[in-house]
């Protein structure tokens, strides 16, 4: 072997490790899965002992009408939860946008939910909705209220987890606005000061639209994220009461440990990993459009040079 | 288009005071350049023009109104950024039309004014392309035709040609200079850089620390520089210090150092009868030698060759010196050359102020 091709070679040979666990630990499982998904197996068989059906689970989730209710409550939730924490994500980053003193220690307090662990966050929602002794109820009934049946009432349970959710992740879209925020060119939003642009108006037409490619990846992570929510709704509602806060993964934790339905849960995660899947590639389409858009830009002003 | 003043202008940053009782007065239609070293706070005073940096005490006054708490929008300002601050996401036509569309103007009006003011600048082949599809110089016109558009009182610029190459800097200094005659509206300027300050301003206002070390007309900075600082920043190449002492000869005042003594004309001479016999530091622009046999031996250090002119470096009373002469006929390094030095063309300074004598 030549030098020049053991040179060549060098950089994957560095990436081989890598590569070896990447094989392992996430194509292994995935093939797995999608073989599974074929399988008419229960969790007392071993894999090689169940029956080959072909596609029997994918026929059967579509006329599952608790499937169908489950992938409802998820993409509602998602909807919701990622609208509402963008809407405010968005506006806390431009309200805390400024030099006011004690502003750190501020941003860091926004930040803290996100750092908790998520069955901690669970849990801890879970004694705050607790329908007596929970903080909500008790300070309800001690100003002359109605206690709320928060977590026992089909909509109300799905307003509350969607609080939980958005108290949890709006932090994250706040830090990722705020950098995008900061990094704005300061020197074009005093521009606009001068152009005459009110407040509003600098946010609108100057601020929103500078930070819009960092606000769509923010979306797009989120819905990626809140299509995967488990834990927290798991521990505070376990998908109850009815199917009203069943979404995806609690249905599909559901399927394989209670109902034994190995097979049909791989089916449903290989659904709602193909969901996963186009939003991620939505993301990366984006990406790719605005580095070719940066691209041709680049090419057009050296042309004019 | 109304004058405007600053009075007993003030910034502090925290403990720091960055300008310190600022006075300063610009006429109707002047184009004023504040020049000075980076620090010096010309910047910070144009903001405060602006209304982007809060005033800590003083005055801004535009005409008879005090502008000094008003929101920028309510100056009638237009600025031009060092680095342009084109919107990025708005192409051309947008850019330049911002500050007219959010005062709700009329959209043929809009149109029509940018026209024209794209036609002026050379830009209409441009109109609909982002900023990030220009080059540096067309970049700088947008931010220029964006100014121009709005018909605002006072322009404000900031040193907008410093990130330009020397080519296309000397052709926009010339296209700025033409749209102030054209325009004819105050202006206000900022840079370093001395040569755009002489070819632009009707008033240049030299600042140090915060201060300013003198205000006036581009030949009155350079015939009069009321220091030494001024003498140093204003004309190129720089011109030479050295220590000399004042000492009478003969009835006349003398500039006396090591191996040269210049007589002073009687009109410098004048005023300067109390400082016989005292330290002075002497001012010689490099221009002001002139080749004669009967000067100053000065041995040629380095020949400098610039096209008409050259600079010679050489040393006088053991001090270098730079002296500019004709390039007609050629200067090798190695040659010694005679100097004379006018009597009229020198300049005095106090050793300790630093101030004009």
């Amino acid at each position: 072997m030549s030098i020049a091709r053991a040179n060549r070679m060098t950089p994957y040979l560095f990436l081989a490790p890598a590569g070896l666990v990447l094989l392992i630990a996430l194509f292994y499982p995935i093939c797995y899965m999608i073989y599974a998904s074929f399988l008419d197996w229960n969790p007392s068989q071993r894999i090689g002992e169940a029956d080959w059906v072909g596609i029997r689970n994918y026929v059967k989730l579509f006329s599952d009408d608790a499937f169908r209710e489950s992938m409802w409550v998820t993409i509602k939730f998602a909807a919701v939860v990622v609208t509402l924490e963008m809407i405010i994500g968005v506006g806390l980053a431009l309200l805390l946008d400024r030099n006011i003193r004690g502003m750190s220690v501020l941003r860091t307090l926004f930040i803290l939910p996100m750092m908790i662990a998520p069955i901690v966050v669970g849990l801890m929602w879970r004694y705050m909705y607790h329908p007596t002794v929970g903080i909500f109820n008790q300070t309800l009934t001690s100003w002359g209220f109605e206690p709320i049946p928060w977590l026992s009432d089909g909509s109300w349970a799905f307003a509350s987890i969607i609080i939980a959710d958005v108290w949890q992740w709006t932090p994250f879209i706040f830090i990722l606005s705020l950098a995008a925020l900061q990094s704005l060119p300061s020197s074009a939003i005093e521009a606009s000061k001068i152009d005459g642009a009110t407040g509003w108006q600098q946010i609108i037409y100057i601020k929103l639209p500078l930070m819009l490619p960092v606000l769509i990846v923010t979306l797009l992570l989120r819905l990626i994220d809140s299509f995967k929510v488990l834990e927290v709704i798991l521990v505070m509602t376990n998908g109850g009461p009815g199917l009203s806060t069943e979404i995806l993964s609690i249905r599909i934790n559901r399927t394989a440990s209670e109902f034994r339905e190995l097979g049909e849960a791989a089916a449903m995660s290989n659904l709602l990993l193909i969901v996963l899947l186009i939003l991620t590639f939505a993301m990366f389409i984006y990406n790719k459009a605005q580095e070719l858009r940066a691209q041709r830009l680049r090419a057009a002003a050296e042309d004019t040079e | 288009m109304p004058d405007i003043r600053l009075e007993h202008l003030r910034k502090d940053y925290g403990a720091v005071t960055v300008i310190e009782d600022l006075n300063l007065e610009m006429a109707d239609g002047e184009f004023t350049v504040l020049v000075g070293p980076s620090g010096c706070g010309k910047s910070t005073t144009l903001r405060m023009i602006a209304g982007l940096e809060s005033v800590t005490g003083g005055q801004i006054m535009i005409g008879d109104r005090d502008v000094s708490q008003l929101e920028p929008k309510a100056r009638d300002l237009a600025m031009v950024f060092q680095d342009y601050a084109l919107y990025p996401h708005m192409n051309v036509a947008k850019n330049m039309s911002f500050a007219l569309r959010l005062a709700r103007m009329n959209k043929a009006d809009i149109d029509k004014r940018v026209k024209e003011v794209a036609e002026t600048l050379d830009l209409k082949a441009y109109l609909d392309r982002k900023p990030a599809e220009l080059s540096g110089g067309q970049r700088q016109r947008v931010a220029m035709g964006r100014a121009l558009v709005r018909d605002a009182g006072t322009f404000l610029f900031d040193e907008p040609l410093s990130n330009l190459d020397a080519k296309l800097r000397g052709q926009m200094r010339a296209e700025l200079a033409l749209m102030h005659q054209r325009v004819g509206k105050n202006m206000i300027y900022v840079t370093h850089d001395q040569i755009e300050a002489m070819t632009l301003g009707d008033k240049i206002v030299v600042m140090k620390f915060g201060k300013i070390m003198q205000a006036g007309s581009p030949e009155e900075l350079y015939r009069n520089p009321a220091n030494k600082f001024v003498a140093g920043f204003i004309g190129s190449p720089t011109m030479n210090f050295l220590d000399a002492e004042l000492s009478e000869d003969a009835g006349t005042l003398h500039a006396k150092g090591e191996g040269f003594a210049i007589p002073l004309s009687a009109q410098k001479a004048a005023g300067l009868q109390s400082h016989k016999d005292r330290k002075v530091t002497l001012g010689i622009r490099p221009s002001s030698f002139a080749e004669d046999s009967a000067g100053i031996e000065m041995p040629v250090i380095l020949s400098e060759y610039i096209g008409a002119q050259s600079v010679l470096i050489s040393e006088m009373g053991g001090q270098r010196v730079a002296i500019e002469v004709n390039s007609v006929a050629p200067v090798r390094t190695g040659e010694t050359r005679n100097f004379t030095v006018q009597g009229d063309e020198v300049h005095l300074f106090d050793p300790q102020s630093e101030a004009a004598l």
